[in-house]
């Protein structure tokens, strides 16, 4: 409760361990609160989380956890590898530890060149890096970013990524709320959407691509009896000309598709299995925004 | 460990935010002008036909204007360095990362204290020292008790910090700037009173002043400070500003430690419970 305002409830998420989950939800839904109270930065008025098999916030449970906080700010005052250490040592790293830990970590997030520079000289997106190795300081099990990639170029965006695939790679789970759906669909394994504090949906996005695929292709010297063979694999054809629309039972039976296509003496141009985006998804969930 | 890990980069914070700095560049400079006033008056003084004792008393009342102003001085650096210390960071939201490292909240919040309370012990020994040699070289005297009043001194200055944490778990910065400089104004409003009271006899006013010692007893602690500071002879002189007419009892020391105490748990259980 925020007030008289409820910010979450009747949340039930169950996140498995070694996945890069994506919490999605529009602005108010109740992202944030929701990570803070698994965090332990926030207190529900009611209800319990279990993070890691134990009750959230608890130190025990902190030790194993790292959090990149939307919008990062810490100490102007310290240069980056300062802040670094100083992370280290709360989460109880040896200085002979962070000797190693603290230069490999710059150098994970770009910032080497950096380390001796003070915080107040880093612009948006140096400090959602620095912030970033903060949170992985410790290989915590469990890894919270809020919004990781908002302050990002596109070389940074990839950069982080490909940290977060590393993390799960070493046996981590993440649990990643952004706004950038483009960024979720490609990281994710799974995704929650949520909506005035509830649950509203979840898409697991390693298994959609199993399931029907629309593809669309295009070929000249096609004909009509050609397409219509097509219904051994498909639940749907549509030519138009040198237009070919099919939906394929399954992702699996699309090579079988192009070769007989390719066998009947079909010239093909192009061949584009398509799947309903993350965003189509989101705005079909959500429904349209009557904010503006 | 947590609570020294935070101790010192709260330490770390004042001398590189140079608030430390600028502070010992102002005691630095008060003392200069304080030493160059002593001078003069002594030189003043010596050219009067004032019995030897007489002008001695008068120098030993602008020693305590001394001492007053290293006083204020410490209380300022007190208020101006703690009050964002929580408010401002659970505000930007700095807190978070620290909060969620495994430490717990009571260690973030005593960790904070301790180095402040480092730093204040710092300067208030620094300040006292300065004064008394001054009083010591230039007038040649020797402030009796002195290690007591600066401790008295010192432990206003933790009352001052602790209700200044102790206000930042509930407020912003800018409403706990305002409150503790209230609360010290009250004090300081009570205290006076209470020795012009005392001065003209007037034992309700009196009573005003002392409530207004029990709701925020740091000026309290400075009467006590100077009175220690004072010769008995002194004392019953009661021709200067500093001459204590109604000296705070050491029941009333008590009351300031317990307050303290008090104020310090309140933050620690404020700050455990509520939401960042």
């Amino acid at each position: 409760m925020y007030g008289k305002k409820v910010a979450v409830r009747n949340l039930s998420l169950s996140v498995r361990r070694g996945e890069i989950f994506g919490f999605l939800g529009p602005n108010g839904a109740g992202k944030s609160t929701s990570i803070k109270m698994l965090l332990g930065l926030v207190k529900p008025t009611e209800g319990q989380a279990l993070v890691l098999g134990a009750p959230s916030g608890s130190v025990e449970i902190r030790r194993k956890i790292g959090f990149l906080p939307e919008d990062f700010r810490f100490y102007p005052w310290l240069t980056a590898s300062e802040l670094l250490k100083l992370h280290g040592r709360l989460c109880g790293l040896s200085a002979f530890c962070l000797a190693d830990r603290v230069p490999a970590l710059l150098e994970l997030v770009g910032l080497t060149a950096h380390r001796g520079k003070r915080l107040s000289e880093f612009s948006k997106g140096m400090l959602q890096r620095i912030g970033l190795a903060q949170a992985l300081i410790h290989e915590p099990e469990l890894i919270f970013l809020d919004e990781p990639t908002s302050g990002l170029d596109p070389m940074g965006r990839r950069a982080v990524r490909d940290v977060i695939r590393a993390q799960r790679e070493r046996g981590a789970t993440v649990f990643l709320n952004s706004h950038l759906l483009s960024e979720v669909e490609i990281t994710c394994d799974q995704v929650v959407f949520i909506k005035q504090g509830e649950v509203v949906g979840s898409h697991d996005l390693r298994t959609q691509s199993r399931g029907e695929t629309r593809v669309i292709v295009l070929a000249s010297k096609l004909s009509d009896e050609t397409a219509a063979g097509l219904t051994r694999w498909c639940t749907s054809v549509d030519k138009q000309g040198d237009r070919l629309t099919i939906s394929a039972k399954s992702r699996e039976a699309l090579p079988e598709v192009h070769r007989y296509l390719a066998a009947s003496g079909a010239d093909i141009y192009s061949f584009t299995p398509e799947r309903p985006s993350l965003e189509e998804l989101f705005l079909k969930i959500m429904g349209e925004d009557r904010g503006l | 460990m947590g609570v020294w890990i935070m101790t010192g980069v709260t330490f770390r914070e004042a001398a590189r935010r140079k608030i430390l700095w600028a502070a010992l560049l102002a005691g630095g400079t008060f003392l200069a002008l304080f030493a160059t006033g002593m001078h003069f008056q002594a030189k003043d003084l010596a050219r009067t036909n004032l019995p030897p004792f007489i002008r001695y008393q008068l120098q030993s009342s602008v020693l305590q204007v001394g001492f007053y102003a290293a006083d204020v001085l410490a209380v300022l650096l007190a208020i101006l360095t703690s009050v964002d210390t929580l408010s401002g960071e659970i505000a930007s939201g700095t807190i978070h990362s620290i909060a969620t490292k495994p430490i717990s909240r009571w260690q973030i919040l005593l960790g904070k204290w301790l180095g402040f309370a480092s730093m204040l012990v710092v300067y208030v020994a620094l300040m006292f020292a300065g004064v008394g040699i001054v009083g010591r070289v230039v007038a040649g005297i020797v402030t009796p008790r002195i290690f007591l009043g600066g401790a008295l001194v010192y432990l206003e200055c933790l009352l001052v910090l602790t209700m200044t944490v102790m206000c930042g778990t509930y407020f912003s910065t800018l409403t706990n700037g305002v409150i503790v400089v209230g609360l010290h104004g009250l004090a300081f409003i009570g205290g006076w009173i209470e020795q012009i009271a005392a001065l003209t006899n007037s034992p309700r006013l009196v009573t005003v002043g002392v409530v207004s010692s029990l709701l925020m007893p740091s000026e309290a602690l400075w009467h006590r400070a100077s009175f220690e500071m004072q010769s008995s002879f002194a004392r019953t002189l009661q021709f200067t500003p500093f001459a204590i007419a109604s000296a705070p009892s050491k029941a009333m020391i008590g009351y300031a430690v317990a307050y303290l105490g008090i104020a310090l748990a309140i933050a620690i259980h404020r700050f455990r419970e509520r939401d960042l």
